[in-house]
């Protein structure tokens, strides 16, 4: 038996930030530079009222209306999040209430930003094989806007909030292939908010300043770009690798890749260094900025709309990011 | 010249800056296109020219493109 993705889609919320917005914020910003550089023309932002479990509840929806999948049939709910309702109970639990979804279904939240797509897939996989559930409803949901400092320019320019849905099942679409994950909390401090849990519970309202001459608020979204980028130029190149032994395919056999958007310099330079052609490479958050844990699912989304995966196609998924986590596996279409 | 060279691959992180503005001696953060997107484009190419992983703060630590260069070739 294997698990396949039956349905994707994902919602985003109706606020948005866009490039004029930026310019006028931060006028050292030009507008068409952020485009050219990071390929993110608007972000779509949450109210204040707005949460992930919100958006997460606005994708499922979606995904069940646009695919006539009823919530009887859902025996279990993955959520992943590092933005939940309440420290307790567990988002997912409220979305099984919410979404009308049966008492006899398992769920769970997990935390982790960019690699959480993949992890799911991985996550529902298992719980699929294991014959624990029969039709696992995935969702990455994030808010990033809320941990964000009014005035980091570079971080507001690169993410959008966003959430994303999936259906994976015992039939679909597309199967799911074998997984490389890995693991690296010794770059914990590189992308992190730093106050308000168990650790640091108070505010501090303190800063320094880091390497890169950026603002390291604790009590905020903090990424150390440079960090990231070069974990990223040094691990990918072996996680694809990774993928194509694990799944006994080689290059030439894979059709399109789509990796986590993180942003548009950073996924050129990605590709140049795994080797990977332009026109197998999907680059596109034009409208959505970095939504972190959906940017994978919602390039699916596009990609299968627009034709660019067609029925037949070998296509390599990975996410990267805060953690440090990363995964990739390969996807059957 | 290898320095020269380097100049040539350098010139691909500033669109808005002439060759000519980029010598040995220039102090690079100094000019007006220096941004962190600028230094996460000399960590790209340390990395996928010269197989080189540098920081944020060593490049911060450099003040000439001679200095930015020996960081690399000396990693």
């Amino acid at each position: 038996m294997g698990a396949f993705i039956k349905a994707v889609s994902y919602y985003l919320p109706e606020g948005t930030l866009t490039n004029t917005d930026l310019a006028r914020l931060f006028p050292e910003w030009e507008e068409s530079k952020i485009e050219k550089k990071l390929g993110v023309k608007k972000r779509h932002i949450v109210t204040k009222d707005e949460t992930a479990a919100d958006l997460a509840y606005m994708a499922a929806k979606r995904l069940m209306e646009e695919n006539c999948i009823s919530e009887q049939s859902i025996d279990f709910i993955l959520l992943c999040t590092q933005s939940p309702d309440y420290f307790l109970p567990t988002t997912a639990c409220l979305l099984q209430a919410r979404l009308g979804i049966p008492t006899t279904a398992g769920a769970l939240d997990f935390n982790l930003g960019c690699s959480g797509c993949i992890y799911g897939l991985a996550l529902a996989k298992g719980l699929i094989e294991a014959r624990i559930a029969r039709n696992v409803l995935l969702i990455t949901a994030e808010t990033y806007s809320k941990y964000i400092e009014e005035d980091d320019k570079g971080n507001r320019s690169i993410f959008g909030d966003g959430a994303a849905a999936c259906l994976i099942s015992t039939d679909g679409m597309a199967q799911i292939g074998e997984f490389v994950l890995g693991t690296d909390g010794n770059g914990a401090e590189h992308l992190i908010v730093r106050t308000g849990a168990a650790r640091h519970p108070d505010k501090t309202d303190k800063f320094e300043v880091d390497e890169e001459g950026h603002k390291k608020h604790d009590d905020h979204l903090y990424m150390n770009g440079g960090a990231i980028f070069n974990f990223t130029l040094e691990k990918l190149p072996e996680l694809v690798d990774g993928i194509l032994k694990k799944n006994h395919i080689d290059a030439n056999g894979v059709d399109f890749y789509i990796f986590h958007q993180a942003n548009k310099f950073m996924l050129n330079t990605i590709r140049k260094v795994c080797g990977i052609p332009v026109d197998k490479f999907y680059i596109d958050m034009t409208q959505t900025g970095n939504t972190v844990s959906s940017t994978v699912l919602i390039g699916l989304k596009e990609s299968l709309d627009s034709g660019l995966i067609k029925k037949g196609d070998t296509v390599i998924i990975t996410g990267f990011g805060v953690g440090l986590s990363w995964g990739g596996t390969c996807l059957r279409f | 010249m290898e320095l020269e060279k380097f100049i040539e691959k350098l010139s691909d992180n500033f669109e808005d800056t002439e060759i000519s503005e980029l010598r040995t001696d220039t102090i690079f953060q100094d000019l007006d296109e220096w941004s962190s997107l600028t230094a996460l484009g000399i960590i790209a190419m340390a990395k996928t020219e010269y197989g080189k992983a540098i920081t944020g703060r060593e490049i911060r630590n450099c003040t000439t493109i001679k200095d930015l260069y020996e960081l690399i070739i000396n990693k």
